[in-house]
């Protein structure tokens, strides 16, 4: 096969190259530019927007012995990941534009232009695995390496994406990952992983909103109310800093009267009110889901005891019910509470290890008062 | 796969010829630094000086006006940076620098680092859409006020689109007023005649590797008469305008280049232009809506480099066009420059008047010395299928 491996610089997508190279593909490395300004996103080496990581990934794939580009998706990423994080956060909701990256970009944009070119495949770093059913079509299944496993971020693939990606480390925990980057001469064996949003600079979401959001904000301030008592209990810079489910940062100066920790539960961009209240009002016990994505046949109902669902990046399975309502909406049963859930999030459904699909949560059903 | 590789980006560098290799493999095995006194000193220094003759000899300037430096980016920042500063220094009314806005990034970013942090005014001229320098805008800004220009730099001819510019009009504009006129002429020496005093310009660019030299060597060729403050500072080999060890090996290759690039000049651009314009004719013939960008190569008087030519293919990603022939084992450039190999549109299509799109659809195919026939009908053979699948990659 002909496959493009996408090389962020970092070590999982180099192995995953080498891998892909080794196993008799005709491989071409190729370093996505996603900052229309390098110098202005990160300036470390742990995200995949510098000059520096585009000269590892170069490194790397002179080693590995493939040629080697730049393709520029620094509009296309701006458009459809960057943009997206704002108006979402302007509209009081909590995205994940790694998600998005990979639905839009990783495995849309460079996918298709790698296909009219000529390729087969895409090959990525990702962590999960992709194995053929009894049905004939591409499953995907969480990795190995339960610590690494970024089926999650996956989740927004369908069957046709999936035909056409590898992930080539699947099966291996990261720690022999990085042995075997060292083996193979790959001299970013050592280099930290990547965390966080790539192209928030520092990690700091709130400041990088404050100060890209401008007119578009909804609100600069507002309260910071008592949800049971209504009380204002303080003051915040803007409702685009604050997530449902967050106790950090409230500064919050009066304590609550039973003494226990508050917790953002409501975001109300319009007011610019945030509500606090204790966590077990973060309980949620349902979800609403839209804009689906399926990985394979599109399900009626899913119930039993592997039917789990995943919530955030690495973050607890939880078992559920799950339905897809006849106009495609997907309405999830959780049968163990989950907290600080909030809109914008996708839900990933499980079925076992393997990935049924995903959804936007537009709305969370909480426990009563 | 792939049997040979057709290499078309002699613009970008062009191989060594070999009694370059031959005279500076040659000095390789030979000690001595030439502003040592001893007789290997001496000799080292012979060699420098017989290059410098050579070389002056070749672009007609006095062999006191060369000064060697690490090549075309250091001559360019030496000539715009060291110039502007020594006629400020003597009348500080002159904070203007008049260039092109489709000079190499060596000249651009120089002036506009003057301009932040030298407090120069820089005017980016106008070109035609053939690339060609207005000189009618010149005249205009520097009638302005003549008394406040420091430097006027024009490029003898473009690296991208190949245009050749009109010095003589140039410096017909800015001798009455006694305005030194920079040329960066790494692309012309070789491929046009070049004659530094005929043309009458102060500054003259040139470097070894675009001529079939070795990488890493230049010169600056500048009149006597004119102040240039040093941008590199220390032993002051090069007349005090230039410091740093002389590579002696390196000029002996580079003077050797320059003297059979331009005794070879006139039959070179004879073949070289021949294959170029048989390379454009059968390649839009192959994909018609296929178009040369910059100065036309029928009619007399073509004002274009010999083996430049540069192609928009419509609808097409040039980085897809670049992948997909370099997998044939063609090789091309995008002429768009490319810091962290992330290309962006090249701001000489964009100052001819291109839009974005068309400045994004484009290859360059640089023809030279080594370039024959069977490259030519290679690039014929591949391009209608290249073209038609990047295409699609951007439907």
């Amino acid at each position: 096969m002909r496959v493009l491996a996408a090389m962020s610089g970092g070590v999982d997508s180099a192995v995953a190259a080498a891998r892909a190279a080794e196993a008799g593909h005709d491989v071409t490395g190729v370093h996505l530019a996603l900052s229309r300004n390098p110098a202005s996103y990160r300036s470390g080496a742990r995200g995949c927007c510098t000059i520096e990581d585009s000269n590892d990934a170069r490194r790397a794939a002179d080693v590995i012995g493939i040629p080697f580009y730049v393709w520029d998706m620094s509009e296309r990423f701006h458009e459809d990941v960057v943009e997206d994080f704002m108006d979402e956060y302007a509209a009081g909701r909590t995205p994940n534009p790694c998600l998005r990256c990979n639905e839009k970009i990783k495995f849309a944009a460079v996918l298709d232009r790698a296909l009219a070119l000529g390729f087969d495949a895409v090959a990525t770093g990702h962590y999960a695995q992709l194995r053929t059913g009894a049905d004939g079509l591409v499953e995907m299944h969480r990795a190995v390496d339960g610590g690494k496993d970024q089926s999650y971020v996956l989740g927004v693939l369908d069957q046709e994406q999936l035909r056409h990606s590898l992930f080539p480390l699947g099966d291996t925990p990261k720690a022999l990952v990085r042995e075997e980057a060292a083996r193979r001469g790959l001299l970013v064996a050592d280099k930290p992983d990547s965390h966080d949003i790539c192209f928030v600079a520092d990690g700091d979401n709130a400041g990088w909103l404050r100060e890209k959001l401008g007119e578009r904000a909804p609100n600069h301030g507002g309260d910071i109310v008592d949800d049971a008592t209504g009380e204002v209990l303080g003051q915040h810079g803007g409702t685009y800093g604050y997530t449902i489910g967050q106790r950090k940062g409230l500064r919050i100066g009066t304590p609550a009267p039973d003494g226990k920790p508050r917790f953002v539960l409501d975001i109300e961009p319009v007011s610019g009110t945030v509500r606090v209240g204790p966590r077990e009002r973060l309980a949620v016990t349902g979800l609403h889901g839209t804009r689906p994505r399926w990985c394979g046949t599109v399900p009626t109902a899913l119930a039993g005891p592997g039917v789990t669902v995943q919530l955030r990046a690495h973050g607890d399975e939880h078992r559920a019910r799950v339905e897809v309502t006849p106009d495609g909406e997907v309405e999830v049963e959780l049968l163990d509470p989950a907290y600080g859930i909030a809109p914008g999030q996708a839900v990933v459904v499980y079925d076992g290890t393997r990935v049924v699909g995903s959804a936007t949560i537009t709305a969370t059903d909480r426990v009563a008062a | 796969m792939t049997s040979r590789t057709v290499y078309l980006d002699h613009a970008a560098t062009t191989p060594m010829v070999p009694a370059a290799v031959e005279a500076m493999t040659r000095r390789m095995l030979e000690v001595g630094n030439p502003s040592s006194l001893h007789a290997s000193g001496r000799t080292a220094r012979r060699v420098v000086e017989e290059s410098r003759e050579t070389i002056a000899q070749a672009v007609g300037c006095r062999p006191g006006e060369v000064v060697f430096t690490s090549g075309g980016t250091e001559a360019d920042n030496l000539a715009v940076k060291g110039v502007f500063w020594a006629r400020r220094d003597a009348d500080p009314r002159r904070t203007r620098v008049l260039t092109t806005a489709i000079e190499h990034h060596a000249v651009l970013d120089a002036v506009h680092w003057l301009e932040e942090h030298e407090g120069a005014e820089v005017e980016l001229l106008p070109v035609d859409h053939h690339g060609v320098l207005d000189v009618e805008a010149l005249r205009a800004a520097v009638e302005r006020d003549p008394g406040t220009v420091a430097l006027v730099s024009v490029m003898w001819a473009n690296n991208e689109v190949g245009s050749l510019q009109p010095l003589e009009d140039v410096v017909a504009v800015t001798g009455p007023h006694g305005i030194p006129v920079h040329t960066d002429a790494v692309q012309a020496v070789g491929q046009v005649p070049v004659d530094f005093a005929r043309v009458g310009v102060d500054a003259l660019t040139l470097t070894g590797h675009k001529v079939g030299g070795p990488y890493g060597v230049g010169a600056l060729v500048v009149r006597r008469e004119l102040g240039v403050t040093p941008i590199v500072h220390g032993g002051g080999q090069e007349r005090d305008i230039r410091s740093g060890t002389l590579d002696v090996p390196a000029i002996a290759g580079f003077a050797t280049a320059v003297e059979l690039a331009v005794k070879n000049q006139a039959e070179h651009a004879a073949r070289v232009s021949a294959l170029r314009d048989d390379l454009v004719r059968r390649v839009v013939a192959q994909v018609p809506d296929a178009h040369l960008h910059g100065a036309p190569i029928d009619g007399p008087g073509v004002r274009r480099l010999p083996g430049n030519a540069h192609l928009g293919f419509p609808g097409c990603e040039g980085d897809s066009l670049l992948m997909l022939l370099d997998a044939r084992g063609i090789e091309c450039s995008t002429g768009s420059a490319c810091s962290a190999g992330v290309p962006q549109a090249s701001h000489v299509l964009l100052a001819m008047g291109c839009d974005e799109e068309s400045a994004r659809h484009s290859l360059r195919f640089s023809l030279g010395h080594t370039s024959t026939a069977a490259d030519v009908d290679a690039v014929v053979e591949a391009v209608a299928p290249v073209v038609e699948r990047a295409r699609a990659a951007r439907a």
